[in-house]
């Protein structure tokens, strides 16, 4: 029941949250810019968290991710401005074509493992820009137009459910399969667990967000090009992952909060943001491996700072 | 005779994959890295090179080995700075120490210099010979016959010499070699040195081929060099050579029947049949893991 | 009645590459048997468990589990056919509680789908409910209930031996098998191992398959007992048969048939 209860603080935050923003940029207090960076925001976050079901909870390293961005920016893109359909059906289906991508790229490559793995993930999210480079009716190289549509309550609600899915699914019996996927997966396979699917559902059900993401992203721009979904923007979602620590929900949504509002302040110098991250990435990874949170979470130190708390008042 | 013509390019091209892959194969064959910063190895070399072209007036041999010189040295303090500390980390905190490792480089080397691209000089005089009217220029010739040489080198280096037994040594197994009082940091050390070095090389190469380098040249013929190793076998080193020479010509064909879009994506199609159905490569054997 | 034994194994082997690691293996293990797999190091016996858990595909021969072939099937696929199995170096699932790894072993008889748990369905619930509940009971079982909340890494050696075992159970397995259970562990320690496998053994009315390197654990509580060497079975029976048979006290000339270590 405890956990019921969390659902509905959760619930209310969240409510609070939208709430507040709306009203402040309803009010004008909030201008373009900020709202803009909110927006940048939530969908890194989506980007971040679907990411970390890959990675931090199934433990699969995919480095490819911005593949899945492309195929939800393309798709939803082509369904507002070629077939005049609305914004949300245009994100879904974005988000359903990313994850039949994914079924895609996953089914054959999550047999491989680490390295390969990797490398895999990289040379088809290499081969999804590659196709729509070539292909005329969405541009080519020169991009495709895409009106803007994103504002920050379709971001809101996406970001949402994006969280509240992957916490749901991350507690339950499916999640702990992925999770004895990343741990051991000779020992989860002798435990009965059929741990191909639980890799290539995770991988779609990633895939799945990062389209819905790509939707969003796609309408907050003017244009999409190919070269938006390069292997910088896999690894500027990876960073997200790997810096909050792989397995942390909360870090991932942390990190991608931190590292867009960096981000957003060196926008005029982008070559000193890409060393700033770079840096980061390789000192983090020499000097605290686990990322900031390991695999706790927010709630576990928030929890521990209570029942310390607790057990003090009772003495 | 315009394939002929076609595969000669290709041939030059995969020499120069060849050169680069031969480092991404000896480090992972030694420490299990894919050492994605070796690309920006070889655009460091390309720069060097240029420099001393450009700006020193050195002729092309002394301009390609004081690149691979310099990039000798580069390759050892990259992995005595950021690699040595991970050798018993997590593979994935490895791959992405290398994945930031290779960003730092590029984007200092925008900060220092500028992001715009540089035209290489004529370094070398170049003839266009008529073979039975097949045109080869000389640039190619002299391309091939180096990395040809740098290439036999190597393998004397490897297979002849005490630091190549070292080498072998090690990349079986670090733990039984140490314990044969093998020096393993000096092995590895110089095992990069050797695979920077070659990258320095191709760096020159690709620069005097192509006559255009800039700061994010690395990214791609790394990657496509990366494909290569695998290609091969990764950690074999005639795997290396051949893989590149395979994905030279393949593309260079790709190109020749009017997909030179499509160019790219090739070597990563490459990438991932040969992942799917053979991930030891053309010459690897395959290992299980042990339960 | 000529009933049919639980395990059947005929003629099975595997080959790597030309070597054959393990060939012409022929064993039957009746409901309710606990049976020694011992031979020297290197003899093949993780090999077999291997072939019977499906981790390798035998190259050759036939492997049946109540009449039910097994051959070719997945890992995971056997484990739910009733074959589960603990591991020689220790494979639990470090990150996750003690509670938690037994309820990844748990997973398959559960039943709400992926669905209902993401929507929070009320069939999620009762069966999440039903896999606590269960897990707990058998740490109790185990004595293991008090560090439920514990990150597995964080156990002891011997209890991480425990849960590995306690895990292999929750899977509901008709056969276990035990790879090495007492590697590591102190006479003390063995001993108590002894108890516990003969009390789940009644308690769960499971038959028992192990390897050991503790001849004593083995000649004390196996019925019977099959001898493995260079891939190959070389003698079977009863404890007191093993003892004396040649065939067996040359494939340990060297290697001592005494109590290992105490």
């Amino acid at each position: 029941m405890k956990k019921v209860k969390g659902f509905w603080v959760f619930l209310i935050l969240s409510i609070v949250l939208y709430g507040t923003v709306q009203l402040l940029i309803n009010a004008g207090i909030l201008n373009q810019f900020y709202s803009n960076t909110l927006i940048f925001i939530g969908i890194n976050i989506i980007l971040a968290v679907s990411l970390h079901l890959v990675i931090g909870i199934t433990g699969q390293f995919s480095i490819g991710h911005a593949g899945f961005l492309a195929v939800g920016a393309y798709i939803s893109a082509i369904f507002t401005m070629k077939l005049q359909l609305p914004f949300p059906i245009a994100i879904l289906a974005g988000g359903i074509i990313a994850a039949l991508a994914g079924l895609i790229v996953g089914i054959p490559s999550l047999r491989l493992k680490g390295d390969y793995l990797a490398i895999a993930t990289l040379g088809f999210a290499e081969i999804i820009r590659i196709v729509f480079l070539n292909i005329d009716y969405v541009g080519g190289a020169a991009g495709m137009q895409v009106s803007h549509l994103t504002n920050w309550t379709y971001t809101f609600i996406c970001l949402f459910i994006t969280i509240v899915v992957i916490m749901n699914f991350t507690n339950s019996r499916h999640g702990r399969a992925c999770i004895s996927v990343r741990e051991n997966e000779i020992a989860a396979d002798a435990m009965g667990i059929n741990t191909v699917y639980y890799k290539v559902i995770a991988f779609a059900l990633g895939s799945f967000f990062a389209g819905i993401a790509g939707g969003l992203y796609a309408h907050n721009f003017y244009i999409i090009q190919p070269t938006n979904f390069g292997f910088l923007k896999s690894f500027d979602i990876l960073i997200y992952v790997v810096l909050g620590g792989l397995g942390s929900l909360s870090g991932a949504v942390i990190s991608a909060i931190l590292l867009t509002l960096v981000s957003t302040f060196l926008q005029d110098y982008p070559e000193t943001r890409m060393i700033i991250y770079s840096l980061v990435l390789v000192i983090v990874m020499l000097y605290r491996p686990q990322g900031l949170m390991g695999t706790r979470e927010i709630t576990d130190i928030f929890g521990k700072w209570k029942s310390v708390k607790s057990v003090k008042g009772g003495n | 005779m315009e394939w002929i013509q076609q595969l000669i390019n290709g041939i030059s091209l995969g020499s120069i994959y060849a050169l680069i892959a031969l480092g991404y194969t000896m480090v992972y064959g030694i420490i299990k890295l894919i050492n994605f910063a070796h690309g920006e190895v070889f655009m460091i070399g390309a720069f060097v090179g240029f420099y001393a072209i450009a700006g020193w007036g050195l002729g092309f041999f002394p301009a390609l080995i004081l690149a691979m010189a310099v990039c000798a040295v580069f390759g050892v303090l990259i992995e005595r700075i950021a690699y040595r500390r991970l050798r018993n980390a997590s593979r994935i905190a490895a791959l992405i120490t290398a994945i930031g490792l290779s960003l730092l480089i590029q984007y200092v080397v925008i900060y220092v210099r500028g992001a715009q691209p540089e035209a290489y000089p004529d370094a070398l005089s170049n003839k266009t010979f008529d073979i039975f009217g097949v045109q080869i220029s000389s640039q190619s010739i002299l391309i091939l016959s180096v990395s040809i040489v740098l290439m036999i080198l190597l393998q004397f280096i490897v297979h002849r010499t005490k630091i190549g037994k070292a080498m072998r040594a090690v990349s079986h197994d670090m733990d039984a070699a140490r314990l044969m009082g093998i020096n393993v940091n000096t092995t590895i050390s110089a095992t990069f040195a050797i695979g920077s070095a070659l990258a320095g090389a191709a760096g020159v190469f690709f620069g005097v081929y192509y006559t255009k380098i800039e700061p994010l040249m690395g990214i791609i013929p790394g990657l496509k060099a990366f494909v290569a190793a695998v290609l091969g076998g990764i950690g074999i080193i005639p795997g290396a050579m051949v893989g590149g020479l395979v994905l030279g010509v393949v593309e260079t064909i790709v190109s020749a029947l009017g997909y030179s879009l499509w160019r790219d994506a090739a070597a990563f199609i490459i990438l991932i049949l040969i992942l799917l159905f053979r991930p030891s490569g053309i010459f690897g054997k395959n290992a299980r893991e042990k339960v | 009645m000529g009933s049919v034994p639980l395990l059947q194994v005929r003629n099975t082997g595997i080959q790597f590459g030309g070597l054959k690691a393990v060939s012409n293996v022929n064993m039957e293990i009746n409901q309710g048997e606990l049976i020694g797999l011992i031979g020297p190091n290197g003899a093949g016996k993780t090999t077999c468990f291997n072939l019977l858990t499906g981790v390798y595909v035998p190259t050759e021969g036939s492997i049946e589990l109540d009449g039910q072939k097994l051959n070719g099937l997945a890992p995971y696929q056997v484990t739910r056919k009733g074959i589960s199995r603990t591991f020689q170096n220790i494979r639990l699932f470090n990150e996750l509680s003690v509670l938690d790894n037994v309820k990844v072993a748990y997973h398959s008889l559960a039943k709400h789908s992926i669905i209902s748990s993401i929507l929070r369905l009320p069939s999620h619930f009762s069966g999440e409910k039903e896999m606590e509940e269960k897990s707990i009971e058998f740490l109790k079982i185990f004595n293991l209930d008090k560090y439920k909340n514990e990150a597995a890494k964080n156990l002891p050696y011997g209890q991480q031996r425990r849960l590995e075992i306690a895990r292999a159970l929750a899977a509901g397995p008709r056969l276990l098998l035990l790879d090495e259970p007492a590697a590591g562990m102190n006479p003390q320690e063995t001993h108590e191992l002894m108890e516990l496998i003969a009390f789940v053994r009644k308690k769960f009315d499971l038959t028992i398959l192990l390897i050991e390197h503790d001849m004593n654990l083995v000649m004390g509580i196996c019925e019977r007992i099959y001898v493995l060497d260079h891939g190959q079975l070389i003698a079977q029976g009863t404890p007191e048969d093993i003892r004396n048979h040649p065939k067996v006290i040359e494939a340990y000339l060297g290697e001592e048939v005494t109590s290992a270590h105490a």
